[in-house]
C-alpha cells in the first residue's frame, strides 16, 4: 500500500513527519524569499524594527544561511520613528552581519521642496512614499520585500504576492496576475519593480506565535511600559515632538505597549500589563479590535483609505 | 494544529458573502473595528441589519459595483486549525478568478441555493473542482430556511448532485444543510435538520484529513537557488535550497538530476544550517550532493527509483486568463516550479464546455476563460508529472513574453 494513503497518525514510520500550521507558514514563506532570489537581480528587504519585519529576517536568516543574504536591509526613515525601534534596527542589522541602507524622508522633503502636512498628528506617511521610490531609483531595486499581512486590511488581502508595480510604484487591483499553486511570475519591464509579501499569510496572533516559538527579540515597545500620552478619540497617542499638545489635551502616563511601530503621528499605544510575549499573545486572543483599528489613526479617515494609498505607489 | 485552504463557490446570491462573513464572525475573527466599519455602510441599506456580506467585499470598485471582482483572502482561527479562505467569485467571467483559488485549496465549498437546487453554475464550479483535482468537496445547500427546512428537498439536490459528481470523478463530497443568514448548522449543530446525521460545517472543515493528501512516495525537490558562501571557511560549500514539494529525503538516498539524467547520492540535509538525518514535503531546506555536478535553478533532484517525466512535448489542459486570444502557433513562457522555458502551443484539440464537460470542436482561438485541451512543445524538456497524480508537480503557467503577464493556467495530463 502506498504510505500517503495513511493517516499520519496511523503510521509510526510517518510520526516524525509532523508539521504544524507554524512550519507551514515558515516553510512557505522561505520559498517565497528563495524565489525572489532566483528570480530578481536587485532586491531589497523593508526593514523598519517592526515585528513584521523583524519576522521577515529572520526567515530570510532561515532561507538564506550560511551564505549571505542576496539583498540589503532598506529602511525609509520618516524621521519620525521610535528611537527604540531605530536602535534596534541598527543593533540587529550588525549583528547578524548584512548591509542596511537608510534614506530619510526629510532629505526628500528638503530636495523636493515637499510640502508637509500640517495638524495635530502631522503624518509623513505619505511623503515617505517618494523616498521610498526615489530610493528605487537610486539603487535600481526590482523587487521590495515587504512585510504587509493580508489579515491587516480588505485591499491587502487581495494583493498577491509578487505584486507588480509600474514606473511610478503603482498598484491596479483589476490587472493583478493570477497567482497559481506555488508558482510566482516574476517577470517585469525596465523600470518596474515587484512588492513582494512573504508573509502574506500569517495572522497578527500568527506573528506573535512565531515569535514566541522562536525567542524572536524585538524593541522595548513592544512590552508594557510607562509613557506620557494623550487621549484622542479614544486611542492613546505617545506625546514627541513630532505631536502637537492643545491645551484641551488630557496628558498622563500610562502603562501601554505598542502593537506595531509606525511612525509616532500616526501609530497608537494600547494599555496593558504585557510584559512578555505570552501575555501579549493571550491579551490578544482575548482582545476585540483589530491591530489596524487600534493602533492606526490615518485609516478611520476613510474607508478606502488603503486602496488609495497602495494605487499611489504606497507599501 | 494544521492549515487548511479552502474555498467558496456559488452563483451570485447564493450566500456566500454570508456564509464566510458567519464562519469569521461566529468563530470570532471580525473585530470591533471591523464590525463598526460595516454597521455604518449596513446602515444605509434598507433592512438595516447587519451584512455579514460586506466583511468580504474588499475593494471600492467591487463596493460600488456590488460585485465581488478578484480573488480575496480571508484569515481564521479555531483552537484545531488555521483555515485560509480563497473567496474566488462566481461569474461565468471569472472561471479565471476560481481556477487561481482553487490552485491551492484543500477544500471547495460548493453552494447550491435550496429553492433552485443544482444549476448550471453548481456543475461549473463541480467541474473546475475537478480538473484542478481539489481533494475535498463539501456541498453546502443553503437557504433551507425558504424551503421550510425540508429533508425531501435536501435529498432531491443531493441525488442531483451525486449524479452530476459521478460523471466528473469528484471523491470525497460531503453534503450539508444550512442556513448562513441563521448561523444553522454553521459551527453548532442545528436542531432544525433533526434528520441530518451529519456534523456542522465547522466540524468538518476542522476534521477532513489533509496530511494524507500529501504525496509521500514520489520525491521532488525543484532548486530554487544555489546557497555559495565562498568565504574562506565555507570555500567549498554548494548547498541547493528548495522546498521539498513530494516525498521524503535522507542523507545516503540515491538520486537523479534532472532534466539532465545525471545520478549521484544525498550527502548532507539542513535546515536551518542544522544537519539533519531525513526532511519531507512540505519543508524548505538545502540539500548536498556528493558529487561535483553543476545544478542550477530549475533543475529537479528525484528519488532515483520514483523518476517524474521528462519531455519537451506534452498535453495539457489550458485555462486561458489572457484578454488577447490564444491561437495555435503562439509562443509563450512556460514555468513550472522554478524552471522557466520557451514553449509553444503547437495544437488545440477541442474545447471544453464547461457547463457539460463536452468537448466542442477547437476554436480558432481561445479566450479568456476558454478552457482547451493542447499539446505544448518545449525549447528544452521539462521535468514534471500528471496533474492527477502530483498536482504540485503537474500545474503549470504560461506568461505572455512581452507584457509578462500570466496568460494561462496548465494542468498537465502526460
Ligand atoms: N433566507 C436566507 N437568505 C440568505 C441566506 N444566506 C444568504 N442569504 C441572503 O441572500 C442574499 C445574497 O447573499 P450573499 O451572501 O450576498 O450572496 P453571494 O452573492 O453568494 O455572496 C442576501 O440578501 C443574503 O442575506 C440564508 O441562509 N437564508
Amino acid at each position: 500500500m502506498a504510505i500517503n494513503n495513511l493517516k499520519n497518525e496511523d503510521n509510526p514510520a510517518l510520526q516524525n513527519l509532523r508539521f504544524d500550521y507554524l512550519d507551514h507558514l515558515e516553510s512557505e514563506s522561505i520559498h517565497i524569499f528563495r524565489e525572489v532570489a532566483g528570480q530578481f537581480e536587485r532586491p531589497a528587504l523593508l526593514f523598519s524594527g517592526g515585528k513584521d519585519s523583524i519576522v521577515l529576517v529572520h526567515l530570510a536568516l532561515k532561507a538564506f544561511r550560511p551564505g549571505k543574504f542576496p539583498f540589503p536591509l532598506l529602511h525609509i526613515d520618516t524621521g519620525h520613528n521610535f528611537q527604540e525601534a531605530l536602535d534596534f534596527r541598527d543593533e540587529f542589522a550588525s549583528s547578524i552581519g548584512e548591509k542596511l541602507i537608510v534614506r530619510k524622508v526629510a532629505d526628500t522633503i528638503k530636495e523636493k521642496k515637499l510640502t508637509e502636512l500640517k495638524g495635530k498628528f502631522a503624518s509623513r506617511n505619505a511623503l515617505q512614499t517618494f523616498t521610498l521610490l526615489d530610493t528605487i531609483e537610486e539603487f535600481k531595486f526590482d523587487a521590495c520585500i515587504g512585510g504587509a499581512r493580508r489579515d491587516e486590511e480588505k485591499a491587502r488581502a487581495k494583493e498577491r504576492i509578487f505584486s507588480v508595480r509600474d514606473e511610478f510604484g503603482q498598484w491596479d487591483p483589476k490587472l493583478q496576475r493570477p497567482e497559481l499553486w506555488n508558482t510566482y511570475n516574476g517577470r517585469i519591464h525596465k523600470g518596474e519593480n515587484v512588492r513582494v509579501f512573504p508573509i502574506s499569510n500569517w495572522t497578527e496572533l500568527d506573528i506573535w506565535n512565531y515569535i514566541s516559538r522562536n525567542n524572536i527579540e524585538l524593541p522595548s515597545i513592544y512590552f508594557a511600559h510607562e509613557r506620557e500620552v494623550l487621549e484622542y478619540e479614544g486611542q492613546l497617542v505617545a506625546t514627541s515632538e513630532f505631536v502637537q499638545i492643545d491645551e484641551s489635551d488630557k496628558v498622563s502616563v500610562k502603562k501601554v505597549r505598542y502593537r506595531t511601530v509606525g511612525d509616532m503621528t500616526c501609530t497608537a499605544a494600547v494599555a496593558s500589563n504585557a510584559a512578555n510575549v505570552e501575555d501579549i499573545i493571550k491579551e490578544i486572543i482575548a482582545t476585540k479590535t483589530s491591530e489596524r483599528g487600534e493602533t492606526r489613526i490615518d485609516d478611520k479617515v476613510s474607508e478606502a483609505a488603503m486602496e488609495d494609498r497602495k494605487k499611489g505607489g504606497y507599501f | 494544529m494544521d492549515i487548511l485552504r479552502f474555498i467558496t463557490a456559488g452563483s451570485v446570491d447564493d450566500g456566500k458573502s454570508t456564509l464566510i462573513g458567519r464562519l469569521l464572525y461566529d468563530s470570532k475573527s471580525i473585530m470591533i473595528d471591523q464590525l463598526e466599519a460595516i454597521e455604518k455602510q449596513s446602515r444605509n441599506k434598507e433592512d438595516g441589519e447587519i451584512d455579514l456580506a460586506l466583511l468580504t467585499d474588499g475593494l471600492r470598485a467591487e463596493r460600488e459595483q456590488g460585485i465581488t471582482i478578484d480573488v480575496a483572502y480571508k484569515y481564521f482561527n479555531t483552537p484545531k486549525r488555521k483555515f485560509i479562505i480563497a473567496d474566488a467569485p462566481g461569474h461565468i467571467q471569472y472561471t479565471r478568478n476560481m481556477v487561481t483559488g482553487a490552485s491551492n485549496a484543500d477544500l471547495a465549498i460548493i453552494l447550491v441555493d435550496a429553492r433552485h437546487g443544482v444549476v448550471e453554475q453548481t456543475r461549473r464550479h463541480s467541474i473546475i473542482a475537478s480538473l484542478l483535482n481539489i481533494p475535498h468537496i463539501v456541498v453546502a445547500i443553503n437557504k433551507m430556511d425558504l424551503v421550510n427546512n425540508s429533508e425531501d428537498v435536501y435529498n432531491n439536490i443531493v441525488i442531483d448532485y451525486a449524479k452530476a459528481a459521478a460523471t466528473l470523478g469528484l471523491k470525497n463530497i460531503k453534503y450539508i444543510p444550512i442556513s448562513a443568514i441563521n448561523g444553522d448548522n454553521i459551527v453548532e449543530k442545528s436542531e432544525r435538520f433533526p434528520w441530518y446525521e451529519g456534523n456542522s460545517l465547522l466540524d468538518i472543515l476542522e476534521t477532513v484529513e489533509v496530511s494524507s493528501d500529501i504525496n509521500y512516495t514520489d520525491a521532488r525537490f525543484p532548486v530554487q537557488y544555489v546557497i555559495r558562501p565562498q568565504s574562506e571557511e565555507l570555500h567549498d560549500y554548494r548547498g541547493y535550497a528548495g522546498k521539498i514539494i513530494s516525498g521524503i529525503y535522507k542523507i545516503g538516498d540515491k538520486v537523479t538530476i534532472q532534466p539532465s539524467g545525471l545520478e549521484t547520492t544525498i550527502s548532507n540535509i539542513e535546515i536551518e544550517g542544522r544537519q539533519v538525518e531525513q526532511a519531507f514535503a512540505p519543508q524548505s531546506v538545502v540539500l548536498h550532493i556528493k558529487d561535483d555536478m553543476d545544478l542550477s535553478r530549475g533543475d529537479l533532484i528525484v528519488h532515483t527509483d520514483a523518476q517524474p517525466n521528462v519531455a519537451n512535448e506534452f498535453e495539457v489542459l489550458l485555462c486561458w486568463m489572457g484578454n488577447k486570444p490564444l491561437e495555435a502557433g503562439n509562443k509563450y513562457l512556460f514555468q513550472i516550479n522554478s524552471r522557466v522555458v520557451k514553449a509553444v502551443v503547437k495544437e488545440i484539440a477541442y474545447k471544453l464546455n464547461v457547463n457539460s464537460l463536452e468537448k466542442e470542436d477547437a476554436p480558432e482561438k481561445a479566450v479568456l476563460n476558454d478552457i482547451v485541451k493542447a499539446t505544448i512543445k518545449t525549447a528544452s524538456p521539462i521535468v514534471f508529472d500528471s496533474y492527477k497524480k502530483l498536482r504540485v508537480n503537474g500545474g503549470a503557467i504560461l506568461i505572455d513574453e512581452t507584457s509578462n503577464v500570466t496568460v494561462g493556467a496548465c494542468m498537465i495530463q502526460a
